[in-house]
């Protein structure tokens, strides 16, 4: 048998199959098709976990999603730890291993509920009033040790070795709920042929029939004729049926996301299924059927192990035979109540009492439990429950006070009413509406859906399946399918039960000092929400703020409407008045697991690699990331630091040669009649009188006349220019390309086309360049007449096509070799192989950029920053004095850009050239002027140059180009450094060395 | 996540699939480099950044990469048209008062 709790002839489960578990080191045994929360309990046990704040010892308050207080650990194993699983969904599996939370040294007694004498200490807002002096206390003392004590549950510390997956979904109507009214929406919807997708968030559809005995549909009981509609919608083609998914978030045009548990309760879900899945669905209807959650009575100590809603009991003993007690009591305002009580009687479980907060309560339900000889008191309130880690006797007293009378018990039901489920209504931003039985329901819709049943207030199951068949049938109507058969299922027997209460029950009133919990998850108090009022919160939003009142996983479910009525009573206003917070998703936790999929680790985002970079890497390559670029960075020989390997390039490049990938270069073919006219427009330089065969580096400006990119651009015909950008560059100047060209010069005839990476680039650059390239090329002639600098011809190299530039960004003569990029590597290698009689190098990123800065040549994005114009970089050459227009023409003549005393760029030299300047380091003139000095500039890029045998530095500073030869500070936390302004150009600065 | 109706796909794609490209219907004048400080000043800086309906450009950048016009409430958030680059401003919205 498995647990003493469980009833032979009660629930839906096959006693034989059972499955093996432990909590907290306890073996017990389950029945398959139990979750946690029923498995414990069909064992006796009540006790689950201790509360947030005051470590009170709680149990199980419900039998689903809404349960606040039973969040335990589940670990698998090491890595695979979940902290706060609620045992109320978690499906029991052989081997299941769960752990409670928040207590210490254990669950029966735990030191932190000391916190629970001390509560007048902890009270609402407790953290803004307590901790704020001595103000230096906070950051030492006070917020490490409330960081340690708050939150509940342990996060695992391993990577999660899980996967999940992701994926989208479009349908005609989506049915969020799979209960009575789900699923007649569901059938409705789907007879007509349109797509349907209808999910619910348990192992199994039905919803309040798992518990409703006295519902009968079609002939059949409710749960069996439940169980033959999901058959029948699954052997539709156009249903897609989805259980153990939750609805977690309503977003904009019917965007709603869903988490399918696809393996949490298989005992071993091996590697080839997911952990989760996260369906985003787009649907053209959606029909919400969320169902309604019950309330709990707010009353002194209604927190103790064993006080649970009433629903949850019946559905304990109907669907899981399990009872939640030998002698349980009953508390209510509301008929459901009844129902539960007549059930576990029936199950030969003794009914202490039930006692009616209302006076003289009739009804059909009513009279059944007088029937089967349940004493009833009406009129009167359970002012306090006796016991501790388990709830022992009710005092009942008549609710205007009177006479107190103890009642033994073991478990006690209470229902306060029910609360529809508005979340996901209002996630979508509709506006609900309080009714006239006192409860919120959809009001003004903002998208398109509708809610049926339960969460749209409807009482009752004829009446629900009515609403919910004629919505599943008008949603599919709208979306293209056929007019509905008339095959509405037909209620034989219903439920249907009257209003409750809102806010505290007697005894739980003003005056009483009473711990009557409105949120057990966040331990708050009708008390607390009393004095937030009394504290000066007015609305309901800041209520909740200072309580904490439907935060965290609750999200209200349980604790709104209670708070808001006892919030309302102190304010003396209707409560439409004092408001309804605002849902947020997730309604239910989301793993970040799920929402995150397959985008960690290596897939968080695409890495891009150069068609030689297996070669970089073979030879002892260290790479550096470049946007989603893997770079070479510098090629170290064996003993060789970063610092050993640049220099050696660099001195190898200036006297024989090196290699350079260049491949992430941004590329752009413009090609049309216009092309000329286009880049006239796009870029400073004048380009109609460019020779076919020649290149010419470009500035390209924003509107505003600052620098946007630079890149040389090669003209290889009358009507096609091979442009290049810089590697950060591509995109977004490609963009800006085909802004212009879309929208202001539509009338140009031009074609754009990225060919980034179509073809690959590697930069020969060196006295020894054209000895390296020459004996590999076919059909150019590379002597300097033929192919003077700054030129581009078409021919083949090692027999594949090339588009050869010669050009340099090292100042030595130089050349970029230009191939499909599918032959990269081996061009490349070919290269290497005639380098290597010539003693070359191969170089990486810091050495280009050591030797680019020793010709004073800009790099985009480091010496300019998107407020520096060509004439601040020195570049006012490449601006076309003659034209009338392109992009920037005007924001060049702005007021600030054509002011004196601008930030240009110039050279600085260390008075010491032994010391290398810390890029972004400010530069002043008066290193002895009081703090904050006046910064005139800054350093933008710094170097050791081994070429030139000292340190070199561009900056941006203030009327640069006037203070050459003038020194400057650069003021550093332990000394100020001394340089000289001076030109930008560091080695051969006549520009012999081109030709050389 | 919004859908938006490129009007050259000629259908509703997932807001994914765009990239905003600020207001619409700023046209760069013709005689850019003649124009007073003040004109650049209104053709470049200003702009509305209105409370309810605005008019704006958007890229299909992962789809057909056309720029486009769109109308937007920037309260609701709701597209209420799209339309194609270069075609005049809309002078009726519909479903819109005013």
């Amino acid at each position: 048998m498995s647990g003493a709790f469980r009833i032979g002839n009660a629930g839906r489960l096959t006693p034989a199959r059972t499955a093996r578990f432990t909590f907290d080191g306890k073996a017990y045994t389950g029945v398959e098709g139990d979750t946690l929360a029923s498995a414990l309990l069909a064992n006796g046990v009540h006790l689950v976990g201790r509360s947030f704040k005051y470590h009170r010892p709680r149990g199980f308050l419900s039998a689903g999603a809404e349960e606040p207080n039973a969040l335990v650990e589940i670990a698998r194993d090491s890595a695979r730890k979940t902290p706060n699983v609620r045992a109320t969904v978690q499906e029991l599996y052989d081997g299941l291993s769960a752990k409670s939370q928040n207590r210490w040294p254990s669950l029966s007694f735990d030191v932190g509920a000391v916190n629970d004498v001390a509560s007048p200490f902890f009270s609402a807002g407790f953290y803004y009033k307590t901790f704020m002096w001595p103000k230096s206390a906070w950051k030492n003392i006070y917020e490490p040790n409330i960081r340690s004590a708050a939150g509940l549950g342990v996060a695992p510390d391993q990577p999660d070795p899980d996967h999940y997956s992701s994926r989208f979904a479009h349908c005609d109507v989506l049915i969020v709920g799979g209960g009575a009214a789900g699923l007649a929406a569901a059938l409705a919807a789907a007879e007509t042929g349109v797509r349907v997708i209808v999910a619910d968030e348990q192992a199994e559809f039905g919803g309040a029939l798992r518990f409703e005995s006295g519902a009968g549909i079609e002939g059949q009981d409710g749960w069996a004729w439940a169980q033959g509609v999901v058959a029948k919608l699954k052997s539709m083609g156009n249903v897609r049926v989805l259980p153990r998914t939750t609805a977690f978030g309503y977003y904009a045009q019917n965007f709603v996301a869903l988490v399918e548990r696809v393996s949490e309760h298989l005992a071993d879900p091996g590697h080839d299924v997911p952990r989760e899945r996260l369906w985003q669905v787009r649907a053209k209807r959606v029909v919400l059927a969320t169902g309604a959650i019950e309330r709990h009575m707010v009353f002194a100590d209604n927190d103790r192990p064993g006080v649970m809603l009433a629903s949850a009991a019946r559905t304990y003993l109907n669907h899981y035979g399990v009872a939640v007690g030998r002698n349980v009591g009953v508390y209510t305002a509301n008929d459901s109540a009844y129902a539960a009580a007549i059930d576990l009687k029936k199950a030969g479980v003794n009914v202490a009492a039930i006692v009616d907060l209302r006076d003289n309560p009739s009804g059909a339900l009513i009279d059944q439990a007088r029937a089967a000889g349940i004493e009833i008191h009406d009129g009167r309130a359970v002012t306090r429950v006796g016991g501790k880690l388990r709830v022992s006797s009710m005092i009942v007293q008549p609710k205007n006070g009177g006479g107190e009378r103890t009642i033994a018990i073991d478990a006690l039901l209470m229902s306060a009413g029910w609360t529809p489920s508005v979340h996901l209504f209002s996630q979508s931003r509709g506006k609900v509406a309080f009714n006239e039985d006192k409860r919120f329901v959809p009001g003004t819709y903002a998208q398109d859906c509708v809610s049926v049943g339960a969460c749209n207030g409807t009482d009752g199951l004829a009446a629900s399946m009515d609403e919910a068949y004629a919505a599943g049938a008008k949603a599919a109507k709208e979306t293209g399918g056929k007019a509905a058969k008339a095959n509405k299922p037909k209620v034989d027997a219903d439920e249907v039960w009257s209003r409750g209460m809102l806010g505290s029950a007697p005894g739980a009133g003003p005056d009483a000092t009473v711990k009557a919990f409105v949120d057990f998850q966040n331990d708050v108090t009708a008390k607390d929400i009393r004095q937030a009022v009394r504290e000066g919160m007015r609305s309901i939003e800041h209520v909740k703020r200072f309580t904490t009142n439907g935060m965290a996983t609750d999200q209200g479910k349980t604790s709104n409407m209670h708070g808001l009525a006892i919030a309302a009573d102190m304010l003396s206003k209707p409560i439409p008045e004092v408001g309804l917070t605002t849902f947020r998703a997730p309604y239910t936790p989301v793993t970040f697991g799920a929402i995150i999929s397959h985008a960690r680790g290596p897939l968080f985002d695409p890495t891009r690699r150069t068609p030689m970079h297996g070669w970089a890497e073979k030879h002892g390559a260290v790479f550096e990331d470049v946007g989603q670029w893997k770079r070479a960075w510098y090629f170290p020989r064996a003993g060789e630091d970063m610092h050993a390997a640049v220099d050696r390039e660099c001195v190898a490049v200036r006297k024989t040669a090196g290699l350079f990938d260049a491949s992430t270069l941004g590329k752009i073919e413009v090609v049309g009649p216009d092309a000329a006219k286009f880049m006239e427009l796009l870029y400073t330089n004048p380009w109609e009188k460019l020779e076919v065969g020649r290149c010419r580096y470009g500035i390209m400006l924003r509107e505003d006349g600052f620098i946007y990119d630079d890149g040389v651009v090669g003209r290889l015909a009358a009507d096609r220019f091979h442009v290049t950008t810089t590697t950060g560059g591509a995109a977004r100047v490609m963009n800006h390309m085909e802004d212009y060209l879309q929208t202001e010069f539509p009338q140009l005839n031009v074609w754009l086309t990225s060919i980034s990476e179509q073809w690959a680039v590697i930069a020969v650059q060196g006295p020894k360049s054209r000895e390296i390239i020459a004996p590999l090329v076919e059909g150019i002639d590379m002597s300097d007449e033929a192919m003077p600098h700054m030129s581009v011809r078409e021919g083949k190299i090692c027999g594949v096509p090339t588009r050869l530039f010669r050009m340099s960004f090292t100042g030595d003569r130089g050349f970029e070799v230009n191939v499909p990029a599918d032959y990269g590597q081996a061009v490349w290698e070919a290269l290497w192989a005639e380098g290597q009689k010539h003693d070359a190098a191969a170089y990486g990123t810091e050495a280009m950029h050591v030797l680019r800065a020793e010709k004073g040549y800009i790099i985009v994005g480091q010496d300019t920053d998107g407020t520096v114009t060509p004439n601040d970089a020195g570049l006012d050459w490449a601006v076309g004095k003659k034209k009338t227009d392109f992009v920037g023409i005007r924001g060049l003549t702005r007021p600030d850009l054509v002011a004196k005393g601008r930030k240009q760029l110039v050279g600085l030299r260390t008075k010491d050239p032994k010391i290398v300047l810390e890029e972004g380091a400010q530069v002043v003139d008066n290193p002895n002027q009081p703090i904050p000095m006046k910064m005139i500039g800054h350093v933008t890029s710094s170097y050791w140059s081994e070429n030139c045998g000292r340190s070199i530095a561009l900056a941006l500073v203030a009327g640069g180009r006037d203070r050459m030869g003038e020194t400057l500070y650069v003021p550093m936390p332990d000394k100020v450094i001394e340089v000289e302004v001076t030109g930008m150009v560091f080695f051969d600065e006549k520009g012999e060395r081109l030709n050389g | 996540m919004l859908l938006i109706r490129c009007p050259y796909c000629e259908e509703e794609r997932p807001e994914l699939e765009f990239r905003n490209a600020g207001e619409a219907h700023i046209a760069r004048p013709t005689d850019i480099a003649a124009i007073s400080d003040d004109d650049f000043e209104k053709f470049f800086f200003i702009r509305q950044n209105p409370k309810g309906i605005i008019y704006e450009r958007w890229r299909h950048v992962h789809g057909c990469a056309r720029f486009f016009n769109a109308v937007r409430d920037t309260v609701s958030d709701k597209f209420v048209m799209t339309y194609k680059a270069g075609e005049p401003k809309p002078s009726k919205l519909p479903g819109v008062s005013k």
